[in-house]
């Protein structure tokens, strides 16, 4: 438990696609580290896609407003704030509870049409990124504190990602170029984040870039792989699925399209933490059981980095 | 290209008229083609997007080229220049007015009709689709379907009325209808182009004799 009492304890986690659809590790260790710091993430039943900011708001903006606020809503019923776990699911959510909050036309607009499904806006709840529950209230202190198996020696290349940040005026940690909050929570498992260069610069998997202009896309991915490299880390850490997805299979994919090979082991923060605080890492999909059906990822093995960490780097 | 320029003609409205529609869109006016936008884009530094002259392009009219060319999808949304715009134009924000103003032209591109199928289907952009995704699931200790619109058909219902109410459903099947014509007027293009490429490979033979 942490020591801090004042803090929300109940959550409703927002799914979004990527992380039950795509890599449920994500999903699996978020909720088992949660438990250990003393919240509670309770389902958000019925959710749907955010719908993705890059894609469905490019397409068509009031779809996109009225879609996210039905996913407002369910959290509303349940007299819950909003846990996210996805940079992108983040800026949607965020954004479009601002701007029904903030512009009455809007929200009459999409409360309009939400009522052809029975539902009302009514802005009672927040929306926060786990990152920022962990920070803001847990606390790095907190977390180092329940540390019990400390990843000492180990590199990482910790990615924040673009929605996380921006636009900063309605970020919980405002405009700064270069932030470090990130940072703290990963080193709070004993871990070592070490900088790189472009470290804030996109991963590439935004914007329907990864599904209409795929080598554009992963060129980013590539340059980002291989200033890692030159600064020498051993694993990269990442808060978004979809940033996940474009490192981990992204690995395989930019071998194949420019023949650079690249073998970090990619893990989400909640796997991190939870390695740490010792939980299991066959439940937090570190290690595949038997039953892990093939093709499915991790596509770099996260193993060999596990039994580096227990074994003593 | 003909059809995009029909398209585009139907709308009297110039783009910089249909952009600062949004009143929070009106700062874009203020842009003084600085640069500094493009100096910081990930997306720039190696393809053909130049931040600056979309901005300028949309503040011009020089709509049909922008509208349809790849330029407006080569954005990742980083939100790089719209931090950095030193006359705070919300830049990204353009750009995905830009996007929603092609988008309603028909101008998508064949994977983002692909994934909209999927959320009008499914409610999911990325749903379950293949058994081994509800195995993965299982084999990490959770339900074979997560707790959303996969588990509950009823939500999926209201997902899919409000695409309906909004004609969503009905912006994608247009989106195909003219993707598909495009590709025959691309077809019916090919024999002309057969023919233009075989008399510059002719002046090649030529000028290499020479
Ligand atoms: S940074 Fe702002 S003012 Fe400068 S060119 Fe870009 S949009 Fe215009
Ligand atoms: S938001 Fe788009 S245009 Fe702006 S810097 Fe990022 S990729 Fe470039």
């Amino acid at each position: 438990m942490t020591e801090s009492s004042d803090i929300t304890r109940d959550y409703d986690l927002y799914l979004g696609c990527v992380a039950p659809n795509r890599y449920p590790m994500i999903e699996a260790s978020t909720v088992q580290v949660f438990k250990k710091l003393g919240i509670n993430l309770h389902d958000m039943k019925g959710a749907s896609c955010c719908p993705a900011p890059g894609v469905f708001r490019s397409f068509d903006i009031p779809t996109w407003r009225a879609i996210a606020s039905r996913n407002i809503t369910i959290a509303e019923q349940d007299r819950r704030d909003i846990a996210v776990m996805c940079n992108g699911c983040f800026g949607t959510l965020l954004e479009a509870n601002h701007l029904m909050n903030s512009h009455p036309d809007q929200r009459t607009e999409t409360n309009a049409i939400l009522e052809k499904v029975g539902r009302q806006f009514e802005g009672t709840v927040k929306v926060r990124h786990i990152i920022d529950i962990l920070y803001n209230d847990v606390g790095p202190k907190a977390i180092s504190d329940m540390v019990i198996q400390p990843l000492r020696g180990v590199k990482a290349a910790v990615h924040y990602g673009c929605h996380l940040l921006k636009p900063s005026e309605t970020r919980p940690w405002g405009k700064d170029e270069n932030p470090t909050f990130f940072d703290d929570i990963v080193e709070a498992s004993g871990a070592e984040s070490i900088d790189y260069k472009d470290k804030f610069m996109c991963c590439g998997a935004g914007g329907g870039v990864r599904a209409a202009i795929k080598d554009v896309s992963m060129d980013f991915t590539r340059e980002k792989l291989s200033n890692m490299k030159d600064a020498g880390v051993d694993i990269i850490v990442d808060c978004c699925p979809f940033c996940h997805l474009q490192f981990d299979l992204g690995q395989v994919e930019v071998k194949a399209m420019f023949g650079e090979e690249y073998r970090f082991p990619v893990i989400y923060i909640s796997q991190l933490l939870g390695l740490a605080m010792g939980i299991s890492p066959y439940d937090l999909g570190l290690i595949a059981t038997k039953d892990k059906p093939p093709g499915t990822p991790p596509f770099i093995p996260t193993e060999p980095f596990v039994k580096k960490v227990v074994e003593g780097m | 290209m003909v059809l995009i320029k029909e398209q585009i003609k139907k709308i009297d409205k110039s783009i910089v008229e249909e952009v600062v529609e949004d009143e929070l869109l009106e700062r874009f006016k203020s842009c003084y083609q600085c640069g500094t936008c493009t100096g910081g884009c990930p997306s720039g530094r190696r393809a053909a997007i130049r931040t600056r002259d979309v901005i300028r392009q949309a503040l011009v009219g020089l709509d049909d080229d922008l509208l349809s060319s790849d330029l407006l999808w080569l954005c990742s949304t980083c939100y790089t220049c719209y931090e950095r715009c030193p006359r705070d134009v919300p830049t990204t924000d353009i750009i995905i007015k830009l996007r929603n103003i092609a988008s309603h032209r028909g101008l998508m591109k064949g994977p983002h009709l692909a994934v909209s199928k999927m959320l009008i289907e499914t409610g999911h952009g990325v749903p379950i689709n293949d058994e081994k995704w509800s195995n993965l699931r299982k084999s990490l200790k959770l339900t074979p379907l997560p707790p959303t619109v996969h588990s509950f058909p009823e939500a999926v219902k209201e997902v899919q009325t409000i695409i309906k109410e909004l004609k969503f459903d009905e912006l994608i099947a247009y989106g195909e209808e003219v993707k598909k014509k495009l590709a025959e007027e691309e077809k019916k293009r090919a024999p002309e182009r057969i023919e233009e490429l075989e008399a510059e490979l002719k002046q090649l033979k030529e000028e290499a004799g020479k």
